[in-house]
């Protein structure tokens, strides 16, 4: 095993485009926990730990520019308003200890579907940033996700940021686990509400191969909203809608029986967390919020 | 490979590092502080946890190459770090022990209680370390340790955790030592530690 | 704290400072708090190498071939040993039947069975070279159940077995059959009223100690071996490597180095006789330890169970019967297994008074993980499903479910269904009514100003829930366990005391073998002590085997059993300086000759008060030592076709009142508060006392609603080996644990004392799923409760 511990980023893409088989290492929330259980034995060890840009994070007009190494904790503290689904996910990462340490590009580099991030990117909107020495490229968060595991990045390629979408209204971010806190998700869900163009984008974890969206419940729900004049109305969501849309959030779900939780509960739960927290971002939007957030 | 850093304030030089080690192990067998704990070495029990430039992480997470360069404060130093930030100081920069590697024998064979006063828990022959910090002295007094192996991880996240926010809530006291398993207490006592702690600190004790 | 019962100064009471009843804090206090007290993985030496185990991939094969060449011939590699490399004949180990191969001979019958050893430069050279070592496995088929396992054509798990239980198991792949019969059960099912049936199933739990199995083997000139090592009971640990090794027991010689937690799990070997394997062989000190995933298949587990109840009962809430039978699967190997069964079956009516009882308890070998000792041992699978029988009949007879419990509880002369009759008190409806009459926890605590903290919600931080689908329950559970050693076991302790002046000042010093593993029991010897001896100064000498053996640190015997031992030889001490100050100093004063003479605060005093000398005037440069060994009363076996017999020596109770919120839409459960009344007959150490309460509570928590070692029926394979997927509580699951503790005196123990660390484990776990039931109105009756269970959805 060689470590590889690039001072800048170009020297990074460097040494990924020499040695495309080196697995990039920051916050070592996952690839740590692989090679002290000797599941792996990268050839490379890439460090990203020196690249200062990688923790640094730009809040421009429409979108956040996330360094991937941001750690959990910084987006808790500093970016709830810009990204309150990403900064509720944040918070349900694993302990405190690997909020300081993990940041979203290694979310999106294991590309795990129990990754914590991915039902807030989803939903808020989201596009990555990755480059190699033969440039760089954004690829759509709908995009990114391609198999368990796996994720649209070449080999010579690293993460270098991740452009999400500021927030434009309320978002919500709920996940289950057998544990009250230091626990992967059963299931995750998250969910934006844009009422700049009147849509809805939702995000689902560990209920599928990949993270997903539902898509046609978004469908059916922004056709709701648009038909009964909800945006503009500010009414409370007729129930049958929000619960059509958590039937259409959990058959979005194709998900596996496991250690942790079994399909059907998965399902279930997915839809229960969809209308529960649409309820919260849309009494949020209506401004009647009591508990939109919480102490979360 | 070779690996240099600061530990408890001292330079510290490690060789021939294998690329897969962690800073705990390290730690624990390369530098002689043994202090920081193996428990789970996949980043869910919080009983490595170190301050790594005053950030507390686990260090079993941490690849030994990332720390060339950096700060580490581990339990065996915590007593020192307090001290500098009560005097004002920013680290800790005095030094804490590391003679060799891992715990000697003839350390292990006098880990022997020495003639006790009740009353403190601490002896009475000359302690080397003549201070606890406040945290560490709470943990004894309300019964939070017993076999101890999560006690230094729990110190370390306490003591930062009352570092930020001296008058914390129950809830912030779980939440900030979510991170860190015990399987002994049952956390009542460790609770009872925190807010002892909270309370002699705001009292100046 | 809670009012204190009957006083239990059964024995002088002394004015000496830091003695019994009193909460001194502990000795290795300081050493835990600065990093400095050495654990068994923070050993080193000079030179030492790395010892790495390989272990079976498959639960079940033949091993038609191991070629170990290609590993050894790795570059750091300093030795590879497989079954044939064992130096002795003696090739097995086992706590009470030698069923274990140290490594496996030519079959393996448990996924991560060991199958070769490895010692090298590096944990990873050892690694590496373990992953060349070509083991050719043909896969044999499995085991997993009772109908499996006692099928016609079931492989036999331990052929021509000559166990002393194999006479009377009925099928060679059942460990031991232990029937509890008393009175006539077809009788008393006659007078009636109602009868309740339930099926159970108490899933596997783990010990999940923090501290991992691990150890350093250092090879002495002698041709023996020092070996620093946790473990709960050094010479048991001793009896059954020195053979192996083809070693004289002196010539193994085992210091106990720091104890990371243990609550059963290191009551058999693990590392041990590898390490000191390495180290002969290799002629170097060898290190062992196991990572997280390595601990889950290097310990034996909590045997789960499948149990079978019927009860009944008169109109008017009186117990008629009990009908119960238990399985208990004990994996590949027997561990303590037979004695589980014991427990399982003398215990398993519970706290009750019921005069017709037909019990059958039986474990089994399988191929699933081998299970033994943990924390409750036997009495915790079934106080969970008598607990839940309980609460049925209540609801079918329309009764308070605690009335009904006290209707039947249990007193000081009750007969237990073995005919041991209760000797010391037994106050289950006084613990009962004390959890009852605790203050509830105010409703809806999360509700803040600022919103819902969702920190104190079901889900927690997840945000899973604002109050949505919240509901509240409030359960009940009472249980009996007993402490110490039964069936006739001879269950003794020895400690050495020595009393002298040093710099000035009388030092008591104190040396026994028992295992620390964190309970306490360095503190309490300080304490019983300065009780004893009247000094305030008093060194816990390292546990070692240089001293006699302090039997295990199990059971919640060791304050009663090696404290007796302590207490013992304290006042054979004690004996010994008034002789030499009736010698010194007699003549000067009458009372040397006739008054009771006590030793306190450094000085020699009659009973009303006058001091008569000075300790170190007295001792000046004498020593006074003494060994001895101390037991407990005797117990008995019992019978093996009635179970009739006075199996133990003492009985120890607790009771729990939980109070859980459910949010039963998703099936996710916060326990809002747990609260636990116990008689703990003395507390030694009140801090201590509440400590092991509240501890033992907590894993009581963990196997309600998360905690479990799943095992894929297919394959027998272990699923979810680590602390990822096997989830113990964090502080934020724990909720606050009120303790009332009672001190009812058992007039037979030491200073009246009765074991604590056990009870609190048995009747936590059913209070709380008493407590979902109550929320969910579901019946439940597995433990733990997942998600999916409280939803439907498993």
């Amino acid at each position: 095993m060689d470590f590889l511990r690039p001072a800048g980023w170009e020297e990074a893409l460097a040494a990924k485009a020499a040695h495309p088989t080196a697995v990039p290492i920051a916050g070592g929330t996952d690839v740590m926990v692989e090679i002290n259980f000797d599941h792996r034995r990268p050839e490379y060890l890439l460090d990203l730990n020196r690249i200062g840009e990688l923790g640094e994070w730009e809040v421009g007009e429409d979108t956040v520019r996330l360094g991937a190494s941001v750690p959990y904790t910084r987006i808790m503290e500093h970016l709830r308003a810009e990204m309150p689904g990403l900064a509720l996910a944040s918070h349900t990462v694993a302990s405190p200890q690997i909020r300081n340490r993990g940041g979203v590009g290694g979310n999106l580099g294991t590309a795990s579907p129990a990754g914590d991030a991915h039902p807030a990117l989803l939903a808020a909107g989201a596009e990555v940033e990755v480059q190699s020495v033969r440039g760089s490229r954004l690829i759509p968060i709908d995009a990114f996700y391609t198999g368990v595991k796996r994720n649209a990045l070449a080999p010579d390629e690293l993460i270098r940021a991740i452009h999400i979408k500021k927030a434009d209204g309320p978002q919500q971010y709920s996940k289950v686990g057998t544990r009250n806190a230091m626990v992967i998700a059963v299931c995750a869900f998250g969910l934006a509400l844009h009422p700049e163009t009147r849509t809805v984008r939702t995000g689902i974890g560990s209920a599928a191969p990949t993270p997903i969206r539902a898509k046609a419940a978004e469908e059916f729900l922004n056709a709701a909203l648009d038909e009964g004049g909800f945006w503009d109305n500010g009414k409370i969501i007729t129930p049958s809608v929000a619960k059509h849309f958590a039937v259409l959030c959990a058959a979005a779900c194709n998900p596996i029986d496991d250690v942790r939780g079994t399909a059907s509960y998965r399902r279930h739960a997915v839809g229960v967390m969809a209308r529960r927290t649409l309820t919260w971002t849309w009494e949020s939007y209506r401004g009647t919020a009591r508990t939109t957030e919480g102490a979360a | 490979m070779r690996v240099t850093f600061r530990v408890n304030g001292r330079r510290q030089e490690a060789d021939d590092v294998w690329e897969g080690e962690s800073l705990l192990y390290v730690l624990r067998e390369r530098l002689g502080l043994p202090g920081s704990k193996n428990a789970c070495e996949q980043g869910e029990c919080g009983s490595c946890t170190v301050r790594l430039d005053g950030v507390p992480v686990c260090a079993c997470l941490v690849a030994a190459g990332q720390v060339e360069g950096r700060d580490v404060v581990t339990v065996e130093g915590l007593a020192d770090y307090a001290k500098q930030r009560s005097a004002g100081g920013g680290c800790a920069t005095a030094a804490c022990g590391t003679s060799g590697p891992g715990t000697s024998l003839d350390a292990a064979r006098q880990w022997e209680s020495r003639p006790t006063d009740s009353a403190t828990g601490e002896g009475t022959a000359t302690s080397p370390r003549a201070t606890l910090s406040p945290i560490q002295q709470a943990f004894i007094d309300a019964g939070a340790v017993q076999c101890g192996f999560c006690t230094p991880g729990l110190l370390v996240a306490a003591d930062e955790m009352l570092e930020r926010n001296p008058n914390p809530s129950d809830a912030d006291i779980r939440e900030a030592l979510s991170g860190n398993l015990c399987r002994c207490t049952g956390y009542e006592k460790i609770l009872d530690a925190v807010r002892l702690a909270a309370a002699r600190q705001s009292e100046g004790v | 704290m809670g009012t204190t019962g009957t006083p239990t100064n059964i024995t002088q009471g002394s004015r000496t400072s830091g003695g019994i009843g009193e909460s001194t804090l502990r000795p290795d206090g300081t050493l835990k708090v600065t990093g400095e007290f050495a654990y068994s993985s923070d050993m080193w030496h000079e030179d030492m190498l790395w010892g790495h185990i390989l272990r079976s991939p498959v639960a079940h094969a033949e091993i038609v071939s191991i070629d170990t060449s290609e590993a050894l011939a790795q570059p750091g590699v300093y030795a590879v040993m497989t079954y044939d490399d064992l130096p002795t004949d003696v090739r097995n180990y086992g706590l009470e039947i030698q069923d274990t191969p140290v490594l496996a001979n030519g079959r393996v019958r448990h996924h991560g069975e060991p199958v070769a050893i490895v010692a090298a430069d590096h944990p990873e050279t050892a690694r590496r070279a373990a992953a060349k070592i070509k083991v050719e496995y043909r896969e044999l088929p499995i085991v997993t159940d009772e109908a499996t396992a006692t099928a016609p054509d079931a492989p036999v798990l331990h052929p021509g077995r000559t166990d002393h239980h194999a006479p009377h198991a009925p099928h060679p792949n059942i460990v031991h059959r232990q029937p509890i019969v008393r009175g006539d059960v077809e009788e008393a099912r006659g007078r009636a009223d109602v009868i309740v049936e339930g099926e159970y199933v108490f899933g596997m739990q783990d010990q999940a100690f923090l501290g991992p199995e691990s150890g350093l083997a250092v090879p002495a000139e002698d041709g023996g071996v020092d070996l620093y090592i946790a473990t709960q009971w050094l010479h048991a640990d001793l009896r059954q490597i020195a053979p192996v090794l083809g070693l004289p027991e002196d010539k193994v010689r085992m210091t106990l180095a720091g104890v990371g937690g243990a609550f059963g799990g290191r009551e058999d070997l693990s590392m041990q006789i590898h390490a000191c394997l390495l180290a002969l062989r290799t002629g170097k000190p060898v290190k062992i330890v196991y990572n997280r995933f390595e601990s889950f298949f290097g310990h034996v587990h909590r045997h789960p169970a499948k149990l079978y109840y019927e009860h009944g009962a008169t109109r008017d809430g009186k117990l008629t019967h009990v009908k119960c039978r238990i399985v208990l699967d004990g994996g590949a190997y027997a561990s303590s297994s037979p004695a589980v069964v014991g427990n399982a079956a003398s215990l398993g009516a519970g706290p009750y008074v019921i005069d017709d009882v037909d019990i059958e308890v039986i474990a089994l070998y399988t191929n699933n993980p081998p299970c033994g000792a943990m924390r409750g041992f036997g009495a915790v699978q079934a106080c969970f499903a008598y607990e839940a029988q309980m609460d049925k009949l209540a609801a079918k007879l329309g009764m308070d479910p605690v009335e009904f419990r006290q209707l039947n509880a249990m007193e000081q002369g009750s007969v237990m269904p073995t005919g041991q009759r209760v000797d010391s008190p037994a106050p289950v409806a006084e613990l009962l009514r004390r959890v009852k009459a605790m203050p509830l926890p105010p409703e809806r605590q999360w509700e803040t100003t600022e919103g819902a903290d969702v920190r104190q919600l079901p889900g927690g931080l997840s945000n899973t829930t604002h109050g949505e689908g919240v509901v509240r329950g409030v359960g009940y559970a009472v249980g009996i366990k007993n402490v110490g050693f039964s069936e006739g076991f001879d269950d003794y302790s020895t400690a050495r005391v020595r009393m002298e002046v040093v710099g000035g000042e009388p030092v008591a010093v104190v040396h026994t073998a028992m295992a620390e593993v964190g309970q306490g029991g360095v503190t309490v010897h300080a304490q019983i002590a300065r009780t004893e001896l009247g000094v305030t100064q008093v060194t816990i000498q390292p546990a070692d085997t240089q001293v006699g053996s302090a039997g295990s640190t199990s059971a919640s015997r060791q304050t009663y059993v090696t404290g007796g031992a302590v207490k013992y030889a304290c006042e054979l001490v004690r004996e010994k300086v008034l002789e030499i100050g009736r010698r010194k100093f007699g003549s000067y004063h009458p009372a040397w000759a006739t008054a009771e003479l006590l030793l306190e605060g450094g000085k020699v005093v009659t009973d009303g008060g006058e001091a008569l000398a000075d300790l170190t005037d007295l001792l000046e440069d004498e020593v006074v030592e003494v060994e001895e060994v101390w037991r407990h009363r005797p117990t008995e076996p019992f019978d093996l076709r009635t179970g009739q017999g006075n199996g133990h020596v003492q009985y120890s109770f607790a009771a729990h009142r939980a109070v859980v919120e459910v949010d039963t839409e998703l099936g996710l459960v916060k326990v809002i508060e747990l609260a636990c009344a116990q008689d703990v007959g003395k507390a030694l150490n009140p801090l201590s006392v509440v400590g092991q309460i509240q501890g033992g509570t907590t894993q009581g928590l963990g196997m309600a609603v998360m905690e479990e070692i799943l095992v894929d029926p297919r394959t027998a394979k272990v699923r979810n080996p680590s602390f990822t997927d096997y989830l113990i509580p964090t502080i934020l699951d724990t909720p606050t644990i009120p303790v009332d503790v009672l001190e009812l005196a058992d007039e037979h123990a030491p200073y009246g004392l009765r074991g604590v660390g056990e009870a609190p484990t048995l009747s936590s776990t059913p209070a709380v799923l008493a407590a979902i039931r109550a929320a969910t109105g579901l019946e439940l009756a597995r433990t733990p409760v997942r998600p999916e269970h409280l939803t439907g959805m498993a």
